[in-house]
C-alpha cells in the first residue's frame, strides 16, 4: 500500500493534465487549473520545512564549532531580522524591511549575478584553446559571432561580419539546438509515461513493497 | 410592331445591364465580414474574419444588441483579416468594425448574434495527439519486447558510465560529493530525472562509504530529494550511515543559493560535483567554480541555453535527452530499457518526416510543414 497509492494517485493526476491538453472544455480545465493552484499550496506548506532545516543546520554547526560555523552566525542572525521585520510589517513593507532588501539583499544579488561575466570569461578562454580540430571551429564561430555583435566587427571587415554571425546563429546554431530540443521532448515524454505507467519509480523514495 | 420592338429594347437593357461591371470595391474597403465561435477552445473567444481592410488600423466594435450601443474592445492592422475578441462564455454579441480611408469614415454592418462556446476537442492539436499516441504505443510496445527477453541495444553513454567512476574518486580521496538537483521544483521533469539519478548515487555512496551532500533550492525538491536518499541507503543495506544534514535546504534566492553552494565548493574542495537538473543564470557559477576546485565534474540538462556552460566546465555532460535516459540506463531493468528504444525510434522516425519534410518543401509541397505546425 505504502507504494501502490503514490503510484496510482501519479497515474491519475499525470494523465489529467495530458487529457486538459486536448480537451479544452471548461468542467476540464477547470479542475487542471485547480491542480496547478494546488501544487502552489503544497510548496507553501514545504517552505516552512525548508526553513526548519537551514535553522537546524547552522545551529547544529554553531553548537559543534565546525569548519565554518562564523558564517552560520551571519545566516541566523540575517534570518531573524528579515523574518521579524517582514512580520512586523504585516501585509505591507515595514521600511526597515524595505531598507534592508534596499541596501542588502538586490546589491548582493547584483554581485553574485556580474560575477558571471568573469566566469564567462574564464570558461570562454579555456573552451576557445584550439587544441582539436572541433576547438577551432567554435574558435572560429565564437570571433565572427562575436565581432558581428560589435560595431567595431563591421567597421573592419566592411560590414561583412554580421550577416556572418546572424548565418551562424540562424542556421547551424539553430539547427542544432532543435535537435537538442527535439531529443529532450522525446526524452521527457519518453520518462513522463514510464512515471505515468509506474515503470519509473526511483524518484518515489519509497523502494519496493 | 410597338411591342416586339420594346420586348427588343428591354431585353437589351437587360443583357447590357447584367454585362455592366460590378460597382468598384475602394482600394483597403473591408467586405465579407464574418463572427464565429473560435473552434477548439475553452469557450473563451469569438473570431472575427474578413477580406480587403486598409493598411491602418481597424477599431473592433462590439454590442450585446444589434441596434448597439458598440464600443470598441479592440485594434488590429486592417490587413490582417482576423482578429480573435475574448469574451464572456455563452453571452451573444454583435460586431461591426470602424475604419478610415483617407478622410473618409467607415463602418461596416452589424453581424452577429454569436456566443463563445467551450469544445469537447483542441481540433488544431490532432498532430500532437497522432504524436502522443504513436509514442504510447512505441513505448508499450519495446516494453512488452523487453519483457520477453528481447535484446535491446542501447548505445553507451559515457557520462552515465561515468557516474560510478566519480563516486569512487571521491571515495578514494576521502572527500565529499556535492549533488546539486537543479533549482527548479518537483514538478519539473527534469527534477524527477535528476532525483533518479540521485537515488543511484546515493546508493554508490552507501556502498562505498562516501559522503554526500545535496544542498537544494527548492523546498519541495528538498523534502524529495531527502527521501531519495534515505531510501538509498536502506536499500543499500546502510541506513545508519544516513544522516539527516546529507541533504540540506540553502534558500529559495537563486543567486543566493550560487553563492552557498560555490562557498562550499570552495571551503570543503568536493572530490566530484554533481549538477543534473534544470538550471539557469548559476549554472556556470557553480561549474566555473567546481572546475577551480579541481573537483571532477559531471552535468546534466536539458536547457539549451545553459548546455554550453556545462560543456566548457564539466568533464561530462548528459545534453537532452541523455539526462532522461540516465536512470534507465543505470537501473539495467529491460523493461525501462525499453521505453529507451522507444525514443529512439520516435527519434528516427521524426528525423525521416523532417527530410521528407524538406525534400517536398524544396518541390513547392507544405503539406509535411502544416502537418507538424503548432499553435
Amino acid at each position: 500500500m505504502r507504494r501502490t497509492i503514490p503510484l496510482v494517485i501519479t497515474f491519475l493526476i499525470g494523465l489529467y493534465p495530458i487529457f486538459a491538453f486536448f480537451v479544452p472544455h471548461g468542467s476540464i480545465s477547470g479542475a487542471n487549473d485547480w491542480l496547478d493552484s494546488a501544487l502552489v499550496i503544497v510548496a507553501a506548506f514545504a517552505l516552512p520545512l525548508g526553513t526548519v532545516n537551514v535553522v537546524m543546520t547552522n545551529t547544529t554547526k554553531l553548537k559543534r564549532k565546525s569548519r565554518g560555523w562564523q558564517y552560520s552566525i551571519v545566516l541566523l542572525a540575517g534570518l531573524t531580522v528579515m523574518a521579524f521585520y517582514g512580520l512586523v510589517g504585516g501585509t505591507g513593507v515595514h521600511p526597515s524591511f524595505q531598507w534592508m532588501f534596499v541596501n542588502m539583499v538586490s546589491p548582493l544579488q547584483a554581485t553574485m549575478f556580474a560575477l558571471l561575466s568573469f566566469y564567462v570569461a574564464s570558461a570562454a578562454y579555456r573552451a576557445f584553446r584550439a587544441r582539436n580540430v572541433e576547438a577551432t571551429i567554435l574558435l572560429i564561430a565564437a570571433i565572427i559571432v562575436m565581432m558581428g555583435r560589435i560595431p567595431f566587427g563591421d567597421m573592419m571587415t566592411r560590414g561583412m561580419m554580421t550577416p556572418l554571425s546572424e548565418w551562424i546563429m540562424s542556421i547551424p546554431n539553430a539547427a542544432a539546438q532543435r535537435g537538442i530540443i527535439i531529443g529532450a521532448a522525446l526524452g521527457a515524454a519518453s520518462m513522463s509515461i514510464r512515471i505515468i505507467l509506474g515503470i519509473e519509480t526511483t524518484y518515489l523514495g519509497t523502494g519496493k513493497d | 410592331m410597338k411591342t416586339p420592338l420594346l420586348f427588343i429594347l428591354a431585353a437589351a437593357a437587360v443583357v447590357l445591364a447584367s454585362q455592366a461591371p460590378a460597382p468598384a470595391v475602394l482600394a483597403g474597403e473591408i467586405q465579407g465580414l464574418r463572427a464565429f465561435d473560435s473552434p477548439g477552445d475553452g469557450g473563451e473567444s469569438v473570431t472575427l474574419e474578413w477580406e480587403g481592410g486598409p493598411s491602418t488600423l481597424v477599431s473592433i466594435m462590439r454590442s450585446e444588441s444589434s441596434g448597439g450601443p458598440f464600443e470598441e474592445v479592440g485594434t488590429t492592422i486592417g490587413t490582417d483579416g482576423a482578429y480573435e475578441d475574448y469574451v464572456e462564455e455563452g453571452r451573444p454579441y454583435y460586431y461591426r468594425l470602424s475604419y478610415r480611408i483617407g478622410d473618409q469614415d467607415y463602418v461596416t454592418a452589424p453581424v452577429g448574434p454569436v456566443a463563445a462556446r467551450s469544445n469537447w476537442f483542441r481540433s488544431y492539436r490532432l498532430n500532437a495527439l497522432v504524436l502522443a499516441v504513436l509514442m504510447f504505443s512505441l513505448v508499450i510496445y519495446y516494453i512488452n519486447a523487453a519483457k520477453r527477453g528481447k535484446d535491446l541495444y542501447i548505445r553507451r553513454i559515457s557520462g552515465i558510465s561515468a557516474i560510478d567512476e566519480a563516486v569512487g574518486r571521491a571515495t578514494e580521496m576521502g572527500k565529499k560529493i556535492i549533488y546539486i538537483p537543479g533549482i527548479m521544483s518537483i514538478s519539473d521533469i527534469q527534477t524527477i530525472a535528476s532525483l533518479s539519478i540521485l537515488s543511484h548515487v546515493a546508493k554508490q555512496t552507501a556502498v562505498y562509504g562516501a559522503d554526500i551532500e545535496v544542498p537544494n533550492k527548492d523546498p519541495l525538491t528538498f523534502t524529495a530529494a531527502r527521501e531519495t536518499v534515505k531510501q538509498a541507503y536502506m536499500e543499500a543495506g546502510r541506513p545508519d550511515q544516513f544522516r539527516e544534514d546529507m541533504v540540506t535546504y540553502i534558500t529559495y534566492d537563486q543567486f543566493a543559493y550560487a553563492a552557498a553552494v560555490s562557498g562550499k565548493m570552495v571551503r570543503e574542495r568536493p572530490a566530484t560535483n554533481f549538477l543534473i537538473g534544470y538550471f539557469f543564470a548559476e549554472s556556470l557559477i557553480l561549474a566555473e567554480t567546481g572546475q577551480s576546485t579541481g573537483a571532477i565534474q559531471i552535468a546534466g540538462t536539458a536547457a539549451p541555453t545553459q548546455l554550453p556552460f556545462f560543456v566548457t566546465t564539466c568533464d561530462y555532460t548528459l545534453m537532452g535527452e541523455e539526462l532522461y535516459a540516465a536512470s534507465a540506463y543505470l537501473s539495467k531493468e529491460p523493461i525501462l530499457l525499453g521505453s529507451i528504444k522507444a525514443q529512439d525510434i520516435a527519434k528516427a522516425l521524426i528525423i525521416v518526416t523532417i527530410l521528407v519534410g524538406i525534400v517536398a518543401y524544396f518541390f513547392g509541397s507544405t503539406v509535411i510543414r502544416n502537418l507538424l505546425a503548432s499553435r
